[in-house]
């Protein structure tokens, strides 16, 4: 049987002629493109570096922690440290990222349109995006800010003497991104599908896309008005989350994480997403239970809404209230589980292949379970009491940002990098980056479920000797991590110059999006393709080849 | 959104339905219902905002999907306003807590 | 996977944009897309009702005593001055579908109008709290609960940026008055002026429920 995954050259395709990337030259056909694929283009960049500087902040933090006191950096630096990690790395880097780059490039072609529904507003995103890195860039250079990325009230309305209100304008700029972005999906999901795409014919991806796009309507605004109600609370002293004038913080909290914890379903959500384009590829099946990940998709999103008072299970809020969020807060982990159980079913008799996407793959569904296991612990009160703000929440929630979310983002990006690009990435190399992210990551981040069950606090610059192994262990791990990081920026950037040139399909994918030349031509697609058949129809293709 | 062109004589029975429903509200406002008194504001307030919304917003001869966007933003909120209030409203249930 | 559609020539119609197949698909999206934008304007001022709310309920005295210095008759006088600018506005957009350039224009002029007289009032009434040290910070002073100043607070955020919006929103409609008046809108084409009315009307709920909230708590 013919291998069907032709990574080599494929002699039958001639190079495109005009694509996307080659059909205008000179820095304004970038800036001022309305092409969703540059705009993509546009966003990588961007998101790259950011996440370049976050990562910066955690091996600040990182080195600190090597030793039980304070050596490397003082508490007031090391507050810093992790607020601007967090705020960096939440904000600019994993809100954006697939939705921004991938969703950006592939939803117009899974769609078999020509471009987003509004595609000067999808550029606008990337400028309101750019205005709110400059505001946190100012913040960064002009001291920083210590209030940690969740800015809790009084601290930060009152008492905090650092950069606090150019960063809650730059997170309250960006958020407007975020938004638009999201609308500008929404609607195009709804009003530019081409003939016979159906919306139980269209690929996973965009099902998750969509998902994300209505929690980015949904809850950033609320965060928008809490940021603007923190910025007059701190700058005129309006005093309503003041206790002194009857004022609650709790109250902030509820507003802050009405959106804060339905962003965290913005982070993986597309990752999962990714997961199901690729789990099907490189297993040729069918996926398992389309319609369950749909609607799971969907209910991820509405339920991810009423679980926010978790993150207040020891504020002050009331038990009763408590016991309501926990309910749904475990209510929430069954359709992930459904999804992991269904990516699972889908390898069932496949023919597995081993490319780089699907050892993401791989990554993914083991880091995410473990990370959303976790969760369940902490959804519990009695035990969130005794693990809340311990390292045992950080790193509960980099198994699903990191272990889950990058390397699905990771995986999209080598699964599309042909198409984006019109390039093979190098096989061996990008192996070898997994396998060190891989490893470097569990180094990094297991040890600190066992510092947090221990009782090692979060946001703390020292900690008791008792813990210094495992914390140099983990830092050990982070600096692996940190190489496993930076092959992909080298081979990516070398591929796009060296890399041997990619037919339309090179994985023989289903899937609109590689029924066009890789890359594509700015329009996309010569005339609208009709769509006649079910989503992720391998069993069909095997047939052909076989 | 519609085509359809909404006829003179409607949009000003909206209109004035709408006046007469400001002036409603501001003289229930004047009696002491206690607890009521928001209720009824509210459901005032509603009204006004539904017709606006069937008749000047044209909702009414518009394809199902926009109402479903409508009414989705109107939920959310509700949603926001019930789960928020869950924690105030339950804080004195404890005997003996201090809220 | 996929066939493919006859090849049919791409030409565009006036005012249409190169992703839309017709015209009528993109006055469809565009529609849809302002109501997406309003729905994220509803939570944003969620959040403003939100807190509202939760204060309202645990201090309704303070807040009846605060409410108590809002001249509620001027609230519904500009609460029906608010509404006479949506009639003008579904009026414009009446206007614009039939083709009707000069009644577009008129209504338009009116909505602006009316608006404007809205937002005089709202300075009347600003500076009016300003002078009796009614605005929050540190020249408040009342007389009464402490709590109240958070009902000011509210008061002038949601207030505030309902008027935020009511300048942005007149700004858009100066400009379509302008683009109508170059006669740029036709009953084949104007989508703008029903965007604008969508985005007017949504100001003008959001200010439907001000108005009780605010400036009608009696009682307790």
């Amino acid at each position: 049987m013919k291998t069907s995954h032709a990574l080599a050259e494929d002699p039958g395709s001639a190079p495109q002629e005009f694509n996307y990337l080659n059909a205008d030259y000179g820095v304004r056909s970038w800036l001022l493109t309305i092409d969703h694929k540059r705009i993509a283009i546009l966003y990588l960049v961007m998101i790259t570096i950011m996440f370049s500087i976050g990562g910066l902040f955690a091996t600040a933090l990182r080195i600190e922690l090597l030793t039980p006191t304070g050596d490397f950096v003082q508490a007031d630096t090391y507050n810093k440290l992790f607020t601007m990690h967090g705020v960096v790395m939440i904000f600019f880097f994993l809100i954006p990222s697939i939705p921004a780059v991938l969703g950006n490039f592939l939803l117009p072609l899974m769609l078999g349109a020509r471009d987003l529904a509004f595609p000067r507003i999808n550029l606008l995103s990337w400028y309101i995006y750019i205005v709110g890195a400059i505001f946190g860039t100012y913040a960064i250079i002009a001291g920083g800010v210590d209030t940690g990325w969740t800015f809790y009230t009084p601290y930060s309305t009152s008492s905090s003497q650092t950069q606090v209100i150019p960063t809650v304008l730059a997170g309250f700029i960006v958020g407007f991104s975020s938004i638009l972005t999201g609308l500008n999906f929404i609607v195009t999901t709804h009003k530019m599908r081409a003939p016979g795409l159906t919306w139980f014919r269209l690929p996973l991806f965009v099902w998750a896309i969509y998902a994300t796009s209505l929690i980015q309507m949904l809850a950033t605004p609320v965060l928008a008005i809490t940021l603007v109600l923190l910025l007059l609370e701190r700058g005129l002293h309006i005093g309503i989350f003041d206790p002194n004038l009857g004022g609650d913080p709790v109250l902030f909290q509820h507003l802050f994480w009405f959106y804060s914890h339905p962003a965290v379903y913005i982070m993986i959500l597309p990752g999962m997403g990714v997961i199901s384009e690729i789990v099907t590829c490189f297993s040729r099946n069918q996926i398992f239970g389309y319609k369950f990940i749909c609607f799971s998709s969907l209910g991820i999103a509405a339920i991810g809404f009423l679980v926010w008072g978790h993150h207040l299970f020891v504020s002050g809020q009331s038990v009763y209230a408590g016991v309501l969020f926990s309910l749904l807060s475990y209510l929430v982990a069954i359709p992930s589980a459904i999804k992991v159980f269904n990516w699972t079913a889908t390898l069932y008799k496949g023919r597995i292949s081993w490319q780089t996407p699907m050892l993401y793959v791989f990554g993914f569904i083991g880091l995410f379970t473990i990370g959303g296991l976790t969760g369940l612990f902490l959804a519990a009160i009695g035990l969130d009491v005794h693990l809340t703000d311990t390292y045992f929440v950080i790193a509960h929630f980099h198994y699903i940002m990191v272990g889950g979310a990058i390397m699905g983002y990771l995986g999209g990006l080598h699964y599309w990098w042909p198409k984006i690009t019109g390039r093979l990435y190098p096989e061996f190399w990008a192996k070898i980056a997994c396998a060190i992210i891989f490893l470097g990551f569990n180094l990094t981040f297991f040890p600190q479920f066992l510092l947090g069950y221990m009782g090692m606090p979060r946001r703390y610059h020292a900690y008791p000797p008792e813990f210094q192994v495992l914390n140099v262990m983990s830092t050990a791990g982070a600096s692996i991590l940190g190489i496993g990081y930076f092959l992909p920026i080298v081979y990516l950037i070398w591929s796009m110059r060296y890399g041997p040139k990619a037919s339309s399909n090179p994985w023989n994918a289903t899937g609109l999006e590689w029924q066009t030349p890789s890359p594509p031509p700015t329009h996309n697609f010569d005339r609208v393709p009709v769509v006649t058949q079910e989503a992720y129809d391998y069993p069909a293709m095997e047939r052909n080849v076989g | 959104m519609s085509e359809h062109v909404v006829p003179f004589k409607i949009y000003a029975v909206i209109f004035a339905t709408l006046l007469l429903l400001t002036l409603v509200t501001v003289d229930v406002a004047t009696y002491n219902f206690g607890m009521m008194n928001i209720y009824v504001a509210l459901a005032v307030a509603t009204t006004k905002a539904t017709l606006v919304i069937l008749y000047f917003m044209h909702v009414r001869y518009a394809p199902a999907l926009v109402a479903v966007f409508a009414a989705a933003g109107f939920v959310w909120l509700l949603l926001l306003l019930t789960f928020a209030l869950s924690d105030f409203l339950t804080r004195g249930w404890i005997v003996g807590f201090m809220g | 996977m996929a066939d493919h559609a006859q090849a049919e020539p791409h030409t565009l119609a006036p005012h249409q944009q190169h992703q839309f197949e017709t015209m009528e698909q993109q006055q469809e999206t565009s529609t849809l897309g302002m109501w997406a934008f309003l729905v994220t304007e509803v939570m944003f001022f969620g959040g403003l009702f939100g807190a509202y709310t939760v204060y309202r309920y645990l201090y309704p005295q303070a807040f009846s005593a605060a409410s108590h210095h809002l001249n509620y008759i001027i609230g519904a006088i500009n609460t029906g001055v608010l509404i006479g600018s949506s009639m003008t506005m579904a009026l414009a957009v009446r206007a614009a579908q039939l083709g009707n350039r000069r009644s577009q224009v008129v209504f338009l002029l009116l909505t602006i109008v009316l608006g404007s007289t809205f937002l005089g009032i709202k300075v009347v009434e600003y500076h009016d709290k300003f002078v009796h040290h009614l605005v929050p910070g540190a020249n408040f002073r009342f007389e009464g609960p402490r709590e109240s100043q958070i009902f000011f607070s509210l008061y002038f955020a949601m207030t505030g940026m309902h008027a935020v919006h009511m300048i942005i929103g007149i700004g858009m409609l100066s400009t379509l008055t302008v683009l109508a008046w170059r006669g740029n809108f036709s009953s084949q084409y104007y989508t703008p002026v029903e965007l604008g009315g969508l985005y007017w009307h949504f100001v003008d709920i959001v200010w439907i429920y001000l108005f009780p909230l605010l400036y009608l708590i009696r009682g307790g």
